[in-house]
């Protein structure tokens, strides 16, 4: 699952631009995960600050 | 708030603004929908813009300029400088905004001309009946209403979701989403009437780093790199950081903002039915320079005048609205994006060293039009070769 780092991210919407599932929605300074995302990762490489992690369900 | 318009504008940003201020002035009624707080505010932009550029939209206003430019400043990945400035020396060739200030005054003058408009107000949903788009569910603090419009135009940015709602594929590919951070910093020395940008693959990969001034040691000190290139530990961030370490480093960071830039080609087609997408959220940013504002504020006009146009006769289907995807791409501002999104493919490809080699090739240029487009025909002018290496391309340049 996809973690939101809300002490990092600086609700830029970076990320949304390339969620390929339209799974993101930044809503003003608060940056939704909908249900639909696949833990694919690409927002979480394109932070600019790092405030996005896949995380893996055993680590949870 | 009423629930029913003409045009409802989706974003309070030049685009929706000057998307509102058309509308009522064609005598139509319209709202802007901002589900920020506050419009203008927090600033995701290096804020410059040309002088003509502009003009061409509105009268300079010491209120909304932080710094007037009279030349621009290349350096080269191994730190050799090139000065770009006009022929006509010392005359203004742009102006680096205060966009909190910018943004506000287009939103007001678009209140001023009759235009509604509700902060922190999200379109949450379109309103979608036999596949028209006909308004959008408006949340404001939890209370969800329905607005509906003949038109909606859609001028919600880079981190649009309305056209991806309305089934348009807005999706920005990895390696053209600029990942991006500004700082504005102060205690610098800078020089106050020029921008300056820095590039390299150590500096800031498939990028760039920008010093636009702000005013006496004071400038907006930002970065954007390739999506491609950002990971862990090597991200817009770090590079900024370690810049302004070595540049700056007794600077005082005053605002420190995250953002992301399409430098894509433009959305393949940017209207549905009652629907136009405009700015941003359109993929209009310049892919050589990042720029988005002129293009924001050209295509927020556009769409309300085709908007106009159309409720008039009637019709706001695709097929009526695609006035205004045909006559953006065919304009100065669509060859441009097309020209500069190939000179832009070139550049990322070249080693640095192949960098060095073309900015050494001009020290100084005087420019009597102080564009890009003059800047790559000055390079090309003396370095013949570059024409055989960007092949077709080159012949537009000429």
């Amino acid at each position: 699952m996809l973690k939101v780092h809300r002490d990092i991210c600086g609700y830029c919407g970076c990320c949304v631009s390339v969620c390929p599932e339209g799974a993101l929605e930044l809503i003003d300074a608060y940056l939704s995960v909908e249900e639909n995302c696949t833990s694919c990762g690409v927002c979480a490489k394109v932070c600019p600050l790092g405030a996005l992690e896949v995380v893996h369900e055993k680590q949870v | 708030m009423k629930s029913k318009y003409d045009v409802l504008v989706i974003g309070g940003g030049p685009a929706g603004a000057l998307a509102a201020k058309t509308a009522v002035e064609k005598g139509l009624s319209a709202c802007i929908v901002e589900k920020r707080p506050a419009i203008g505010a927090p600033v995701r932009c290096a804020e410059g813009i040309g002088k003509e550029a502009l003009q061409e939209f509105i009268e300079p206003d010491t209120r909304w300029i932080s710094a007037e430019m009279t030349g621009a400043t290349i350096v080269a990945p191994d730190g050799f400088v090139m000065q770009l400035s006009s022929q006509m020396a010392g005359s203004k060739v742009g102006y680096v905004l205060d966009r909190k200030f910018f943004d506000r005054e287009l939103v007001w003058k678009a209140a001023e001309a009759g235009a509604d408009v509700a902060v922190k107000s999200r379109a949450a949903a379109p309103i979608i009946e036999n596949g028209v788009v006909r308004g959008a569910k408006v949340d404001f603090c939890g209370k969800v209403t329905n607005v509906r419009a003949e038109v909606v135009i859609a001028a919600d940015g880079v981190e649009s979701k309305f056209s991806k709602w309305c089934g348009i594929d807005t999706t920005v590919p990895v390696r053209e989403i600029m990942s991006s951070v500004q700082y504005v910093m102060t205690g610098i020395e800078i020089d106050q009437h020029s921008t300056v940008f820095y590039l390299g693959n150590e500096v800031a990969p498939e990028g760039y780093l920008w010093v636009f001034p702000k005013g006496k040691n004071t400038a907006n000190v930002g970065i954007g790199i390739s999506g491609k290139k950002s990971g862990a530990g090597h991200r817009a961030k770090d590079y900024l950081d370690a810049f302004v370490k070595k540049t700056f480093p007794h600077g005082r960071t005053i605002e420190y903002i995250p953002g992301g830039v399409s430098v894509c080609r433009p959305l393949e087609c940017t209207v549905a039915d009652g629907l136009i997408i405009t700015g941003d959220a359109a993929r209009v940013v310049d892919p050589l320079t990042g720029g988005g504002i002129y293009n924001a504020m050209y295509t927020g006009k556009l769409a309300a005048e085709t908007a106009a146009d159309c409720i008039g006769r009637g019709d706001v289907s695709k097929k009526a609205l695609m006035a205004y995807d045909k006559t953006w791409r065919a304009s100065k501002m669509g060859k441009a994006i097309e020209r500069n999104y190939h000179i832009k493919e070139y550049l990322i490809k070249q080693p640095d060293t192949k960098l060095n080699e073309i900015i050494h090739s001009v020290s100084k240029i005087n420019m009597t039009e102080f564009t890009t487009l003059n800047l790559v025909k000055e390079i090309i002018r003396v370095n013949p070769k570059l024409v055989l290496e960007l092949g077709a391309l080159a012949a537009s340049l000429r």
